[in-house]
């Protein structure tokens, strides 16, 4: 059965007072990140809501702002969803970690830092889900570019010169011009992508 | 209950099974191994491979008019159409370039179901192996037409419904435009 | 490696083997690595990693159009793709608000517990193979399935990969003689299912490498947020389709079954028990299947033309049980063809959690029993 926002809103207010809470679209918009412990706390344990199941943890990235979702049900009631957001900035993203409450919650916050690059505090070993450790970029963003893996930089051509395979001449010029420039081989867009 | 009966017991089932695939029809329990290639088993109707192009009178005249909503809607990009200009550099609705990348293709029949003129259709044929990924794995537009009749025989059921449709609809548009006739004649 | 020492045998200095159990590996279900840290045979610790089988599914879905991401849905988890399409098709209905006519919704349920059926009996078949009863009881429950894959074959146009559910309602109807073969398979189904009963359920051999190993207590499966038959083998009672009463579940009378003590005996036999509550919810579902259109007559021309299908602006969770637990989509969508953000809650990456905790202080064959009755797909897993 789904739990009406207002009523969830109402009840936490009472109960946790000092949260900075809104309603969007039938969720609970939670203004300050650090609130987000105090209010998934009260909800796993009020006797009426035992939220004690917590399906996905999201994250969307809104041009603004990057958002962390949250769907609570409750297995001992058979409740539920109960839709919490967080809101971040882009610029160093840091939400506190649900792993203290919900064990669930540790891969799919490791898989968010990783596409995302939200940092959430408090989680035991967060690290790259998918992709491998040295990745540059967090690619769900929506301002992510594909670096172009056939155009040799700087790097490359040092790694190449280390291990004594030569390259030609005008790739190396090209690799040092990007690299003057302080620019990455970027892939160009497709121009078929998208209807 | 001895210990290993439960051994025992699945052996039973086993040797059973054994026994009776020397007797019982394939369906039933016997064996139903077909010795492939020299026998296969036949497709069903509704199985969809790579698709092809269908021409109704000569390969000149194909069904497809370029109209290129196949290559927009089809998921990983696999199609690419260009339309044909004649010598006056007037466009013309016959497509000049119709490639399939193959090896992209996943078979997924978006293509069939979008186009509005009937004009490309999942095929049966699913031994197109080849060593090369470049040349062999690109369907060009003559490698992609065929008559008619091969889908009436690939799939007769949908083949009846399809043409039914086309009847009906060529039918209806005669019918309109005798009427649009008629109506201008008489003022 | 150990030396030991003539005086003081008591002691033996020994040191912790690091092992990969690669990305390839016969028996580990896919491409999907563990890193275990051995002391002699027994675990002392397991982190699973995974990203090798990624292929950016969530960026593929924000470029194109919703009903071309149907059939990449197909390939997440590889084994169940009708329940996949399911899934997708409930999200997308939720957050444009379309309805599903009556005998769409019956020919979902039946495609869905066939399903259910295709995943249990390939799990089982495999869970056995890693226990090293070579291949028999594989091959006996893919003599079924193999049925039923053929009836997707006719039904849908391919055996795996069906893209058969639409938004609004499936895509081709199902003539008489397919639901007469369905009928058929239905009715023989119980006798294979005790066949397999007596091939494998008393086995001594089956009993004493299952049971007390990989136990989970239900604390830890909420906690964890595991779904599907592993939670429910651990006797905690929470089955979707009885919660969630999506596509008219309410209508057919099955039971949930539950496990005692939640060992992998248990994981495997709760599924066997499953197989046999779909098996009547197909019968039901046969007997009451309406006539009428499986298409939302409203949604049809977006059939023809996707690219126009526009939802309006929020969001939307939808979710199905699927043969694995827990399957959700959450689809944002900001007026355009395609999605501002897809994202898969794939229950197999979710039911890995535990795997550590089940695993410690076990010998190293128990670790891929464990791993083989959680049931993962790498294609869910990395997705």
């Amino acid at each position: 059965m789904p739990l009406l926002a207002e009523e969830v809103k109402s009840r936490i207010e009472t109960a946790e007072p000092g949260i900075a809470m809104k309603v969007f679209r039938n969720s609970i918009l939670l203004e300050k990140p650090e609130d987000l412990l105090r209010a998934a706390a009260f909800l796993k344990s009020a006797p009426d809501f035992r939220m004690d199941y917590l399906a996905s943890v999201t994250a969307v990235d809104y041009l603004k702002y990057l958002e962390s979702v949250y769907h609570l049900y409750s297995i001992e009631k058979k409740t539920g969803p109960v839709v919490l957001r967080v809101r971040v900035p882009r610029k160093d993203p840091r939400i506190p970690s649900l792993v203290g409450l919900y064990r669930g919650a540790e891969l799919q916050e490791r898989e968010n830092y990783d596409l995302f690059g939200i940092v959430y505090e408090g989680h035991p070993d967060l690290r790259r889900l998918f992709l491998w450790e040295t990745f540059e970029g967090h690619p769900l963003r929506k301002d992510y570019v594909q670096e172009d893996s056939e155009v040799l930089e700087a790097a490359d051509i040092e790694w190449l010169d280390r291990h004594g395979i030569s390259s030609p001449k005008e790739v190396r010029q090209h690799a040092l011009e990007l690299r003057k420039q302080g620019k990455r081989a970027v892939a160009e867009k497709d121009g078929k992508e998208g209807a | 209950m001895i210990f290993g009966s439960g051994i025992f017991k699945g052996l039973a089932v086993t040797l059973k099974n054994l026994v009776n695939s020397y007797f019982r029809k394939p369906e039933d329990g016997g064996l139903f191994t077909v010795e492939y290639p020299e026998r296969r088993i036949a497709v069903k109707e509704a199985y969809r491979n790579f698709p092809f192009l269908v021409y109704d009178g000569t390969q000149a005249e194909p069904r497809c008019t370029a109209c290129d909503i196949c290559a927009k809607e089809c998921p990983p990009k696999c199609i690419t159409v260009v339309r044909e200009f004649d010598k006056d550099a007037k466009p013309l609705k016959k497509p000049a370039v119709f490639d399939i990348d193959v090896s992209v293709c996943m078979n997924c029949g978006l293509c069939e179901e979008v186009c509005p003129f009937d004009a490309i259709y999942m095929d049966h044929d699913y031994e197109v192996a080849s060593p090369d990924r470049q040349q062999k794995l690109l369907f060009h537009k003559e490698d992609l037409l065929k008559p008619a009749e091969y889908l009436r025989k690939i799939r007769p059921v949908d083949a009846a419904a399809i043409e039914k449709r086309r009847r009906e609809a060529e039918e209806k548009k005669k019918a309109a435009a005798q009427a649009a006739a008629a109506k201008k004649n008489t003022p | 490696m150990h030396r030991t020492s003539v005086r003081d045998r008591n002691e033996i200095d020994t040191q912790t083997l690091e092992i990969n159990f690669g990305p390839q590996h016969p028996s580990t279900h896919g491409v999907f690595r563990m890193h275990v840290v051995l002391d002699g045979e027994t675990i002392v610790s397991l982190k699973p990693v995974f990203g090798y089988l990624h292929r950016n599914h969530e960026q593929i879905a924000e470029n194109i159009t919703y009903l071309a991401s149907m059939p990449y849905t197909d390939r997440l988890d590889y084994l169940n793709a009708m329940t996949n399409n399911f899934g997708y098709a409930l999200a997308v209905e939720k957050l444009a608000s379309i309805e599903v006519p009556e005998r769409a919704q019956y020919l979902r349920v039946i495609m869905a517990e066939l399903t259910r059926l295709v995943n249990h009996m390939a799990l089982i078949g495999f869970l056995l193979n890693d226990l090293g009863a070579f291949f028999t009881p594989v091959l006996y429950a893919f003599r079924e399935r193999e049925k039923i894959l053929d009836l997707f074959e006719e039904i849908s146009g391919s055996r795996m990969m069906c893209n058969y559910f639409r938004f609004g309602g499936v895509k081709r109807d199902v003539s008489d003689g397919q639901l007469a073969e369905i009928q058929k398979l239905v009715e023989a189904f119980p006798r294979f299912l005790d066949e397999f009963e007596a091939l494998l359920a008393k086995n001594e051999i089956l009993c004493m490498r299952c049971q007390n190993v990989g136990v989970l207590s239900p604390a830890l499966a909420v906690n964890a947020s595991l779904t599907g038959p592993v939670l429910r083998a651990s006797g905690v009672s929470y089955d979707l389709r009885k919660v969630d009463r999506y596509s008219l579940y309410d209508r057919f009378d099955f039971r949930i079954p539950l496990g005692a003590k939640g060992d992998t005996y248990d994981r495997y036999y709760v599924r066997v028990l499953e197989m046999h509550e779909s098996v009547k919810i197909l019968r039901q579902a046969l007997r009451g299947l309406p006539a009428g259109d499986t298409m939302n007559k409203k949604m049809l021309p977006f059939l023809k033309a996707p690219r126009n299908f526009k939802p309006p602006v929020g969001d939307a969770y939808g979710r199905i049980e699927s043969p694995k637990g827990e399957l959700g989509y959450y689809v944002v969508s900001d007026g355009s063809p395609q999605p501002w953000r897809y994202h898969v809650r794939a229950p197999s990456l979710i039911n890995v959690t535990v795997l550590e905790d089940l695993c410690v202080g076990h010998k190293i064959a128990d670790a891929i029993i464990i791993l083989g009755s959680i049931d993962i797909v790498l294609g869910e897993v990395d997705r």
